[in-house]
């Protein structure tokens, strides 16, 4: 049987309506979850014998600012004995409200999840170490996210080198 | 026995041009030229300084090569002020004189907001002969400095 209609199946006979849709896109299968399932759903994934997903190569988040929900987390799985990926996809309403943390079945989704706190602001209950990974300490607000201003600069030209340059923060000695 | 007279402020100018100690800082794509530069085809010791220092503290010449990100500018700001005095700043490269491609939230819009730049080297990234273009432009500017503004 193909490898990406085994997980389906083993999945919904294991964890029962876990599964909310499964997209298939060039070859990369993704199975949709629900946001209780997925500790129960990886586990599952990364013990049982036939699937043995058992690197976590990713975690993504997604804005996609006008839809609801907005935000999707997404976990990257590779089985290093079956060679075989797959993608974890949860509809995230409430990024303050997140996803369950990954880090029992897999420490280095602590810092995965760092990152996407960090770069995107979603949460993860049970991660007690969310905290700027990428960004000065200081940093306000999570630059990712769609409605995060990019800070642009007016470019100085011949015409307007003056009135920039006026206003340009040089340093002093 | 030969005998040489000069004038002190010349004599110190000559010196500090021709015995110049860049710090390493490279941060990006325009470290590649700035190394390339010190290796032997463009061979920087030809204008007297001999190789990079990695500590502050025994350099005077900060190349800074490469986009600054708002993380690494107080670092870089640490990094001059722990820089003996006399001391000169060359921003090499786009990224560090204006921001460069990178005009967003994440990258310092010009070195010299942090610290004072003497030299601004454009290209993206320059070559080693415009590295070395910025570098006599700035022992030009050294050699034209007066001792009564060093009081």
């Amino acid at each position: 049987m193909n490898q990406d209609q085994l997980v389906v199946d083993k999945v919904n006979a294991a964890v029962p309506g876990a599964i909310q849709e499964v997209v298939d896109f060039r070859g990369e299968r993704t199975l949709v979850l629900q946001k209780k399932h997925l500790v129960k759903v990886c586990r599952f994934l990364r013990d049982d014998e036939a699937l043995r997903y058992n690197l976590l190569e990713d975690i993504v988040a997604d804005d996609m600012l006008p839809d609801f929900p907005r935000f999707a987390v997404n976990y990257h799985l590779y089985s290093i004995p079956h060679h075989h990926r797959i993608r974890l996809r949860l509809p995230v309403e409430d990024p303050a409200d997140g996803p369950e943390t990954l880090g029992s079945l897999w420490p280095v989704a602590t810092w995965l999840e760092m990152e996407v706190w960090d770069l995107m602001g979603v949460t993860f209950k049970g991660n007690n170490s969310l905290r700027r990974l990428f960004l000065p300490e200081d940093w306000q607000g999570h630059p990712l996210r769609k409605d995060y201003p990019l800070g642009y600069e007016e470019v100085q030209f011949s015409f307007n080198w003056r009135q920039i340059d006026a206003r340009k923060p040089y340093a002093k000695d | 026995m030969g005998v040489v007279t000069t004038r002190l402020e010349d004599l110190v100018n000559w010196g500090r041009t021709n015995a110049m100690w860049p710090m390493l800082f490279g941060l990006a794509c325009c470290a590649i030229e700035m190394m390339s530069t010190q290796a032997s085809h463009y061979d920087a010791s030809r204008f007297g300084m001999e190789l990079m220092r990695p500590s502050p503290r025994q350099s005077d010449l900060m190349i800074v090569a490469g986009r600054v990100s708002r993380k690494m500018a107080p670092v870089l700001r640490r990094l001059y002020d722990q820089m003996p005095d006399p001391k000169w700043v060359i921003a090499m490269g786009d990224c560090a004189s204006c921001g460069g491609i990178f005009n967003n939230y994440a990258i310092v819009q010009g070195v010299d907001e942090i610290v004072p730049v003497d030299v601004y080297v454009a290209g993206c990234p320059p070559r080693p002969e415009q590295l070395i273009d910025g570098i006599l432009t700035l022992h030009e500017k050294i050699r034209g400095e007066k001792l009564k503004d060093w009081a």
